[in-house]
């Protein structure tokens, strides 16, 4: 039995979970997709995402919990009863196969007459710009060639689901970009709801409609790309967005939800998420563009400045502060090298997480 | 490699155009090899070909080809032969697709494949030593077909064509097997994940995605069983009727040579035999290339 | 992988296990039928033997002087995979790491005399021998097995040199190897490991060469296993436990070489490294 193209409104994960022996690589996973929502697991490396997408394509069956199309479950169905489309790492096309019949076979499966296959397939190979390819192999085609076949291979059965599994990672930098804004294109014409594997953040930001953060298996915070960017729930989901700068210290005053936290001979203010009390420990985290030179040398952070980069329109360095803790920092023009400068840090864009 | 310092000064750019070629110190130490292999398999084939022209018997340049052919003695051994080689390679391959697409998916294949690996290494003789006990008249075989009931007097089946039937399979399967295994792990497993993701069921995923990758490979599999498979010595003289149903090319050309030491006919035979395997080999390869051929992966590169 | 399970998947996986193991029991009984026989007092119309002894191995080493025997079989032996290390190996590395005229052709006067069976080549190959007087010596039966050997050791080689980064030996002269140093110090430990099972691969193979030495070998130039050929072919005239008892000695002679090569090597690689270059095109 097939579900594609069936009509439907969310695809939920209910505590889905893939336990390798003793290892429990997807803890409880609960997410419910909205159709027509593009969704990106990021994560790194080892924290669960391919075998998420796995379990869901079928390709890995889950140890607990289900996974649902409305109230259908479908956790116990073949990979191929699924219905889903997925765009493999390394592509996977079939290399015996010309582009025309890799982009038709999972109609021929489905045993669509002929003349609907020629019709769907040409329009695919239109929506991906591969019109003159359609007759080669896949290894007559270019690295970004082939992944144009893989997702018009993965959409051209309309399914209820797309799943991509890392797509990019094997492109170089400019090709990433360019795909990048191609997936974007293609999604916003076909809709089709779609679970994104990806460890790089980037990614994750420009493309998805939500963005579900993993790590050791579990959720580590759901949001938009805008909720995840300014609030990150948790100091790891903080790291991958970008937080490079961090303090340990000892929260010493609260105020609503700024705090200022002591870290050795300097202290900072910086908002706080979640409860924290003065006393507690906890870590200061802030990007290097929230952190500037300060105007006058009493307000900020006194460091030296270890090394200073131009950057184009701004410049970028890393200074040290009196017991050798490392802040990156963004200013408008160049310190001296080895210097002493004060650095301002921005409270409203400073987080404060417990330790 | 072998540059020296006081090489003059045109002999060293004679060198840089060899090296600019690939040909260099290096390359050099191929020759001892290549010269071995011409003198000691390529030339015989010559001299082979050449003393089969000058027969010891009456009639001229063809005269052992002539009685080969003439003699149903003779050439009844070129059918003789294919009736054993090509059933146990169809059988043999047929029988490795399926067992190899299961053994694949094993996470401890090592086992298996070591016991597979021994009555290759054994070798005929042994294989066939073991097989007169074995399938004898009084051998375990017959014993556990009578016990169960299958049979009321022991099957004969050594000195006869199902004696070195058997011994064949027994010997070239595992070959055919290990080969068709080491295809089949080469195909990428993304390609039959993609293959299910999009709907393709395990039939379908066989028949459209694994079979057609399969086929060159199967094809070099089918020729080289074929090839040991004719060449059966051993087995069809100590398993078999060596005058009667299992008198194979071998057995002709050994008498040839050793019983009547006529060396042109055993060379005329050897040439024939070659050239029987050559074209059986050419044909399965015409039929190959209808195929698909090349890269087994998904991805690029 | 993917799980299958309907009952028609279930039945198929069974047959085909059924069949695979069909087929490997009745291996273990054949050579566990010869290990028995040999063992055995009398063994007439029983499922076994009625007595063990050890006695047809005292017999048979005695009948078919296996001392002198097992000597000239390891001599032949180890003089082939002398050679055939020394000739392949320097052959494979040229084949790794050079591009000349002419390699596709070279490639292929390698793999040509593992594709022909031995039987097809070894005749001619006789004859020549013994217009030159080496057919029936030590040395006809040495040449005759290093035909197929020499290829199969640079088949196995070329791969395991390839994979070596030319920039460790680059590094290796940059910091002042010259061609020996470089070859004892860098490429040979490293080459070690494939070195070892491709000789062992060799050892085992010319151990168990049956058609070639059958074809090549005199009187005092036979191995093992052709005396073992001569011994079933007039049985009658000896024990069977006797004949049998001798099978178990060369079995034992060929295994030790490839428990030891199996632990450098997969069974796959056995017959398919050889082949795969073949396979390519």
């Amino acid at each position: 039995m097939q579900l594609a193209s069936m009509p439907f409104n969310e695809i939920r994960l209910d505590r889905m979970s893939r336990a390798f022996g003793a290892l429990n690589a997807l803890r409880e996973i609960t997410l419910s997709i909205r159709k027509g929502e593009f969704i990106a697991l990021l994560g790194p490396s080892g924290c669960g995402k391919s075998t998420a997408l796995n379990c869901i394509a079928g390709l890995l069956s889950t140890t607990g919990g289900g996974i649902y199309i409305d109230d259908k479950r479908i956790d116990q169905f073949k990979p191929e009863d699924r219905g889903f489309g997925m765009v493999f790492q390394n592509y996977a096309l079939f290399p015996h196969m010309s582009v025309r019949k890799n982009i038709g076979f999972g109609l021929k499966m489905r045993g669509r007459p002929q003349s609907e296959i020629d019709i769907k397939v040409e329009e695919a190979i239109a929506l991906v710009r591969l019109q003159g390819h359609a007759d080669k192999l896949p290894g007559q085609l270019s690295g970004g060639q082939q992944q144009r076949v893989a997702i018009a291979r993965a959409i051209v059965i309309e399914p209820p689901l797309v799943l991509m599994d890392e797509p990019l990672s094997n492109l170089d930098a400019k090709l990433r970009l360019e795909m990048r804004a191609e997936i974007r294109r293609i999604h916003n014409q076909m809709k089709a709801t779609t679970i994104y594997v990806t460890h790089d953040q980037d990614e994750a930001l420009s493309l998805a409609d939500r963005i579900v953060v993993l790590r050791d298996g579990v959720i580590r915070q759901v949001g938009t790309p805008h909720e995840l960017y300014e609030k990150p729930a948790h100091l790891d989901v903080a790291e991958f967005m970008g937080f490079r700068n961090r303090f340990a210290g000892k929260v010493i005053s609260r105020e609503g939800d700024r705090a200022t936290v002591s870290a050795g001979s300097f202290s900072v203010s910086g908002t706080v998420v979640g409860a924290l009390q003065p006393g507690a420990s906890a870590v200061l985290a802030v990007r290097p563009d929230d952190v500037m030179l300060a105007e006058q040398a009493s307000g900020g952070v006194p460091v030296t400045v270890d090394t200073i980069e131009y950057r184009g329109r701004e410049y970028v360095g890393i200074a040290r502060t009196g017991d050798g803790v490392e802040i990156v920092f963004h200013a408008d023009r160049a310190p001296a090298q080895g210097g002493a400068v004060a650095l301002s840090i921005d409270p409203a864009r400073a987080l404060i997480f417990g330790a | 490699m072998a540059m020296s310092h006081s090489t003059p000064m045109e002999a060293k750019s004679l060198r840089q155009k060899l090296a600019l070629r690939g040909i260099d110190g290096v390359t050099l130490l191929v020759l001892p090899s290549v010269i071995f292999v011409l003198a000691i398999f390529i030339y015989p084939f010559f001299y082979g070909l050449m003393l089969s022209f000058s027969p010891m018997r009456e009639g001229g340049m063809f005269a052992n080809y002539a009685a080969f052919f003439s003699d149903p003695y003779l050439y009844n051994t070129i059918g003789a032969t294919l009736r054993l080689a090509i059933p146990v390679t169809i059988l043999s391959v047929a029988f490795a697709v399926p067992v190899a697409m299961r053994v694949r998916l094993m996470k401890r294949q090592r086992l298996l494949t070591t016991i597979l690996v021994l009555p290759i290494t054994l070798g005929t003789v042994l294989v066939a030593q073991g097989m007169l006990n074995y399938l004898g008249p009084q051998g375990w075989f017959s014993r556990t077909l009578m016990l169960i009931g299958l049979v009321d007097s022991p099957v004969k089946l050594t000195n006869n064509y199902w004696g070195v039937f058997l011994s064949l399979v027994v010997t070239v399967f595992p070959f055919t097997f290990l080969l068709t295994l080491s295809y089949v792990t080469g195909i990428d497993p993304a390609l039959e994940k993609a293959a299910a993701t999009h709907g393709a069921s395990s039939w379908q995923r066989f028949r459209h995605v694994m079979l057609p990758l399969l086929v060159p490979g199967l094809a070099i599999a089918f020729c080289l069983t074929f090839v040991q498979a004719f060449a059966v010595f051993p087995s069809a003289v100590l398993l078999g009727a060596p005058s009667g149903p299992t008198r194979v090319i071998s057995i002709a050309a050994a008498q040839a040579a050793f019983e009547q030491y006529d060396f042109t006919m055993a060379s005329a035979i050897a040439m024939i035999m070659g050239v029987v395997q050559l074209c059986i080999v050419l044909i399965v390869l015409v039929v190959r290339n209808l195929f698909y051929r090349g890269a087994t992966s998904g991805g690029k590169g | 992988m993917i799980r299958d399970t309907s009952i028609g998947a279930k039945l198929w996986i069974t047959a085909v296990w059924a069949v695979t193991i069909f087929f490997v029991l009745n291996v273990l009984a054949i050579i566990a039928t010869v290990i028995v026989s040999s063992l055995g007092t009398r063994w007439l119309g029983t499922w076994l033997p009625n007595a063990f002894t050890f006695n047809w191995y005292a017999s048979a080493w005695r009948e078919f002087q296996l001392g002198p025997v097992l000597f000239v079989t390891f001599q032949i032996a180890f003089t082939v995979v002398a050679l055939s290390g020394l000739l392949g190996v320097t052959a494979a590395y040229a084949m790794a790491r050079r591009d000349f005229p002419g390699k596709r052709l070279i490639m292929l006067l390698f793999l040509l005399p593992l594709l022909v069976p031995p039987i097809t080549f070894g005749i001619p190959l006789a004859t020549v021998l013994y217009q030159f007087n080496v057919g029936g010596t030590f040395w006809g039966v040495v040449l005759a097995n290093l035909v197929p050997t020499v290829p199969f050791v640079i088949l196995v080689m070329i791969p395991f040199i390839e994979q070596i980064d030319p920039k460790v030996e680059a590094a290796a002269r940059v910091f002042g190897a010259g061609t020996f140093k470089l070859f004892v110090y860098v490429l040979m430990p490293m080459l070690i490991p494939g070195i070892l099972a491709a000789l062992l691969l060799v050892l085992v193979r010319t151990v168990a060469m049956f058609e070639l030495t059958f074809l090549t070998a005199g009187p005092t130039s036979q191995t093992l296993v052709v005396s073992l050929y001569y011994a079933v072919f007039a049985s009658g005239v000896r024990a069977v436990q006797s004949i049998d008892a001798m099978a178990v000695i060369y079995m034992v002679s060929t295994l030790v070489w490839l428990l030891v090569a199996l632990r450098f090597v997969n069974p796959t690689q056995i017959v398919a490294r050889g082949n795969q270059s073949s396979a390519a095109h």
